[in-house]
């Protein structure tokens, strides 16, 4: 627990019936349930406690916060005592006093006595006790201590100190309650009693998943950051917003100047609740690392050393090159890609500049590559580019279905509530080809397990549609009521067709009918069923038509328009849903308004000054082609890395050769950047202001804690090029752009930095018919009037398999790292996946004489490249998987140019590939190892010359 | 992949998907709004060429979408 947060000891109680008592002669009027120490600190009675903290459920074992009961028997304790009415308390008198000192004297009697030296020292819940009960002395001389015990280092993050415990039990609690990861336990009895990561093992060779929940618990040093040892307690503390995935959890980045000592989750954080995982929690240092590139650079060509300039000459250069390129090619012959790691307010001026201040539509975002699908697929059934709830929904989920998504990897804040439902008793329908851990972890078994096989997604929701179509489980009133019944007669007629039937589809999916027709009539037959799914449903040829097909199941079933149901797709990164809500595709404007429509055209015209493109713009692999094709020349790319994270990257190296003027915005020299003419430095989240819009919708502050290393925050890096480009922008803060997405954009009318500030965070819908933020969508109706079905037949993907490449490749990616690796392949995060490796069934390891840990060669039609096998029966036979976390495995080496038929988003998930031992690197990773070097080199020199 | 040849293929592929509307005259809807909204008018103009030159690879259904297109764009 942090000092700069208050600790009502006990966890609120959501009942809303009120009770009041009396505290030491105050009135105290609490919900129903509330602790007698959770309703004395809402009056500022602070009862001694250690084994209790509000973010865990009350254990009653220290005996430190007993309090008196007027007509009671004995000294209860206050954590596990619910208030009543009438109920009068005394939290201090002699008695208590002498109790509670008592306490204090046997902990103290085995903790060691080095409080001015301890890193815990000003931050101690032990210290405070002591303080707070009067303990002036130690009268036991215990024969036998815990003062030797051996501290565990091995976790790079924080140390166990098991000299300092108290055995309170916090830690073990926090990672059963909290994470759900269960790999805490208390050893030993009595005495002996000590907390164990697994079968006594090291942190590090134990089953954490290093979240930090236990840190954070400790009450005392036993458990604590390295970063705190190592620099001393932090002074200060602002909230932000983590920059790593979708689930945008709140924290506090804890400071002693500029210097970020530890990021604690914000228990106020109404994504996250005060939980994190080990990426927001610890990974904050490649934002200080070495490798950052804090000047800008300029060059000929890629051949050319870096050379070292002022900004105004990199500005000024970038600005002349897209001047003369397009004075030479026309205006259309330059574009932009912005990120989902950029904020809100970078993300709404780069399309700006592409729209207002290059004249084109050629402006795309890194969500081409990931949940496009998602945006039109909701947009043609629901109305909006977005998912139905919030996070807190899943807690009302009786049926939970999770399709293509692994949240305790990708989404692991939201894993662990989900985890926390599924405890409860929720089931769980898991679709997946890959045995993902939620199908099997502490304390949760899904009750199905879809094990398609990759690129049969539509095949299973067809057969899931043909179940509820044919057994009665449509939810006719609500189908009358909310939705199209034209298109709702098509779709039934077409799902109710024998060939979607879970028999015929099983040949498809190689899911057995049986299980497929029992998970249907399960989530169906749900008071709340509700859909998450992730890219293993949108990275596919058929992505869009499986977003569709999920819409059809929910709205047939009824399963949308209150809390704990609806659709909810995961969003990868952190702003995936911001970046696209801020018009960065190149057919929409802000707020998902094609760039046809005049109306709103004629809006950002008058607002812009100029006039604008009325034609959609080329979409990121349209550029790549076009560039190929030459009439694609120069390209603005902030915060992405599209030469690593983009598919059939041969073809992408290709483009962005051709290419006459390449600049790049980002932290480091990225693989972009290797093919970069322009350098302009950029900076992380914790050196700008702005907002991060999460997989929720839910709008969260990013606030500045230092400054930026490269002199600029990233926002004005876009006005200068615009400026420098003759296309005036003058805005003073992030707050003036985020008034302007405001004005312009209905679904963000009531959003201000002033309302983010005062009520911390809001979910757009945000506007004077929801002045407060709109947790659950369509409600009444659908944003689209009519929810509308729409036919789904299943394609057979081109990527099939054959004699020359006979096994299915599918890419994820894993807890420790974030998507490229740029950020985490940059913190002490890769001593959990050091590398990319493939993952591959036994079965198919024995055939080609593989075994665990040899170097294998991927081939498809696009590409080779090496990798060390892992042997694992995660993965069915016929398929392997692997993730692409670092440039060299090369994984989009071997991806290929297919595509979803509606935004061509790549077919990451299905790439047809041969596997074969082999005993050196591919030619391609040969290649790409002298590139690199060259370039390192080429940036050395730009060093040099400063 | 030869850009036209991309092309053909996408262009195929978003037939596939409206091909499946009962309703014939929506699913050429379908198609050709499609194009008009997500592409960008290089692709168009070369798809159109490509009609012009014969088409023969593109399915019946995207044929008549680009037809349409054809003649919006004179």
């Amino acid at each position: 627990m942090s000092k700069f947060e208050k600790d009502f000891g006990t966890p609120a109680s959501p009942s809303d019936q009120l009770v009041t008592l009396e505290i030491d002669g105050f009135k105290a009027t609490v919900p129903a349930g509330t602790s007698v120490m959770h309703a004395a600190a809402s009056i500022g009675i602070e009862i001694p406690k250690l084994c209790a903290t509000d973010s865990l459920e009350p254990f009653g074992s220290c005996r430190l916060c007993l309090v008196q009961v007027e007509g009671g028997r004995g000294y209860p304790a206050s954590c596990t005592t619910p208030c009543a009415d009438g109920m009068k308390i005394t939290t201090q008198n002699a008695k208590l006093a002498e109790v509670r000192r008592g306490i204090m004297e046997l902990y103290i009697s085995d903790h060691p006595l080095d409080c001015l030296t301890c890193s815990s020292n000003g931050d101690c819940e032990l210290q405070d006790m002591a303080g707070a009960v009067g303990l002036r002395e130690v009268r036991y001389e215990p024969v036998k201590t815990h003062l030797n015990a051996e501290k565990d280092d091995s976790n790079p993050y924080f140390s166990f100190d098991p000299s300092k415990c108290i055995v309170c039990s916090r830690c073990v609690r926090a990672c059963e309650e909290t994470q759900g990861t269960f790999a805490l336990t208390l050893d030993g009895r009595g005495f002996d009693s000590k907390v164990s990561p697994s079968q006594n093992q090291a942190f590090m060779d134990s089953e954490c998943v290093s979240c930090g929940a236990c840190v954070q618990a400790c009450p005392t040093a036993t458990l604590m950051e390295k970063s705190v040892i190592e620099h001393g307690q932090p002074e200060h503390a602002v909230v932000t917003t983590c920059a790593y995935c979708g689930v945008g959890c709140s924290f506090r980045a804890e400071m002693r100047g500029d210097q970020v000592i530890r990021m604690v989750p914000d228990k106020d954080g109404k994504a996250n609740h005060g939980h994190s995982c080990v990426k927001g929690r610890f990974a904050f240092g490649y934002a200080t690392h070495k490798d950052r590139i804090t000047k800008p650079m300029i060059r000929k060509s890629i051949k050319d050393p870096w050379q070292e300039v002022s900004w105004e000459e990199a500005i000024d250069y970038a600005a002349s090159e897209l001047k003369r390129i397009q004075g030479s090619y026309g205006k259309d012959s330059v574009g932009g890609i912005t990120s989902s790691r950029c904020t809100n307010e970078e993300t709404y001026l780069v399309q700006k500049l592409i729209r207002a201040g290059f004249g084109n539509n050629n402006v795309d975002t890194c969500a081409r590559v990931c949940h496009s699908p998602t945006g039109y697929g909701l947009k043609q059934t629901f109305g909006e580019s977005s998912g139905t709830q919030n996070f807190d929904s899943v807690m009302h989920a009786d049926v939970i279905m999770v399709i293509g998504a692994n949240p305790t990897d990708g989404h692991p804040v939201f894993g662990s509530q989900m985890k926390k439902r599924l405890r409860q008793g929720a089931r769980l329908i898991v679709a997946d080809p890959r045995e993902i851990d939620l199908v099997k972890t502490p304390h949760v078994k899904a009750s199905h397990h879809l094990k398609l096989r990759p690129s049969t997604n539509v095949a299973l929701i067809n057969a899931l549609g043909h179940v509820v179509v044919t057994e009665g489980l449509v939810d006719e009133a609500f189908v009358q009521e909310r939705c199209d019944v034209v298109s709702f007669g098509k779709w039934k007629s077409f799902a109710a067709e024998e060939r979607n039937s879970p028999e015929a589809s099983e040949a498809i999916t190689g899911v057995p009918a049986a299980e497929v027709r029992a998970a249907a009539r399960l989530y169906a037959k749900a008071r709340n069923g509700a859909i998450y799914y992730g890219l293993g449903v949108t990275e596919h040829s058929q992505g869009s038509t499986m977003v569709i097909g999920i819409a059809n199941l929910a709205m047939a079933t009824g399963n949308l328009g209150r809390i704990g149901v609806g659709v909810n797709p995961l969003r990868g990164q952190n702003n995936v849903q911001g970046s696209c809500d801020m018009g960065s595709f190149p057919h929409e404007f802000p707020g998902y308004r094609h760039v046809s429509d005049a109306a709103t055209r004629q809006l950002f015209e008058q607002n812009w000054g100029v006039a604008l493109e009325s034609e959609p713009g080329l979409r990121i692999p349209n550029m790549f082609d076009a560039a190929l094709d030459g009439s694609f020349k120069g390209l603005y790319v902030e915060g992405e890395d599209i030469a690593q994270s983009d598919p059939d990257i041969q073809h992408v190296h290709a483009a962005l050769r051709a290419m006459e003027c390449v600049i790049v915005q980002d932290l480091f020299l990225n693989e972009t950047a290797k093919f970069a003419h322009v350098f302009l430095p950029g900076s992380s989240f914790l050196e700008k202001s702005g907002t991060f819009t999460n997989a929720e919708r839910r709008i969260s502050p990013v606030r500045q804690v230092m400054a930026p290393l490269g002199g600029y925050q990233d926002w004005q890096v876009t006005q200068l090029l615009a400026n420098a480009m003759g296309y005036p922008m003058n805005y003073s803060h992030p707050s003036e752009i985020m008034d302007e997405i405001a004005r312009l954009t209905p679904s963000f009318a009531g959003v201000s930095y002033e309302k983010i500030d005062q009520v911390g965070s809001v979910q757009w819908p945000c506007n004077d018919e929801a002045p407060e933020g709109t947790p659950t969508m369509h409600e009444q109706e659908f944003l689209r009037g009519k929810g509308r079905f729409m036919v789904t037949e299943y394609v057979q993907t081109q990527e099939r398999t054959n004699r020359q490449f006979p096994l299915i490749l599918t890419t994820g990616r894993i807890l420790s790292q974030y998507n490229v690796g740029a950020q985490t392949r940059r913190t002490d995060n890769v001593a959990w996946h050091a590398e990319d490796r493939l993952e591959i069934h036994p079965h198919d390891a024995e055939d080609r004489g593989i075994k665990d840990g040899d170097w294998v060669g991927i081939k498809s039609r696009a590409g080779e490249t090496v990798l060390r096998a892992l042997i694992t029966d995660r993965v069915q036979p016929g398929v392997v998987y692997t993730t692409f976390h670092f440039p060299e495995s090369g994984a989009n080496v071997i991806t290929t140019d297919n595509s979803d038929w509606a935004t061509n988003c790549p077919e990451y998930k299905v790439t047809a590939v041969q596997v074969a031992k082999v005993s050196q690197s591919s030619e391609w990773q040969r290649r790409y190892h002298d590139f690199t070097e060259e370039q390192l080199h080429l940036l050395d020199q730009a060093s040099l010359h400063s | 992949m030869h850009h036209t040849a991309r092309l053909i293929k996408m262009a195929n592929d978003i037939g596939h998907f409206f091909n499946s509307d009962p309703d014939k005259e929506a699913a050429v809807d379908g198609v050709f709004d499609h194009l008009r909204k997500f592409w960008d008018p290089r692709m168009r103009k070369e798809i159109i060429q490509y009609y012009r030159e014969g088409g023969s690879e593109l399915s019946e259904l995207v044929r008549q979408a680009v037809k349409r297109l054809e003649l919006e764009q004179g």
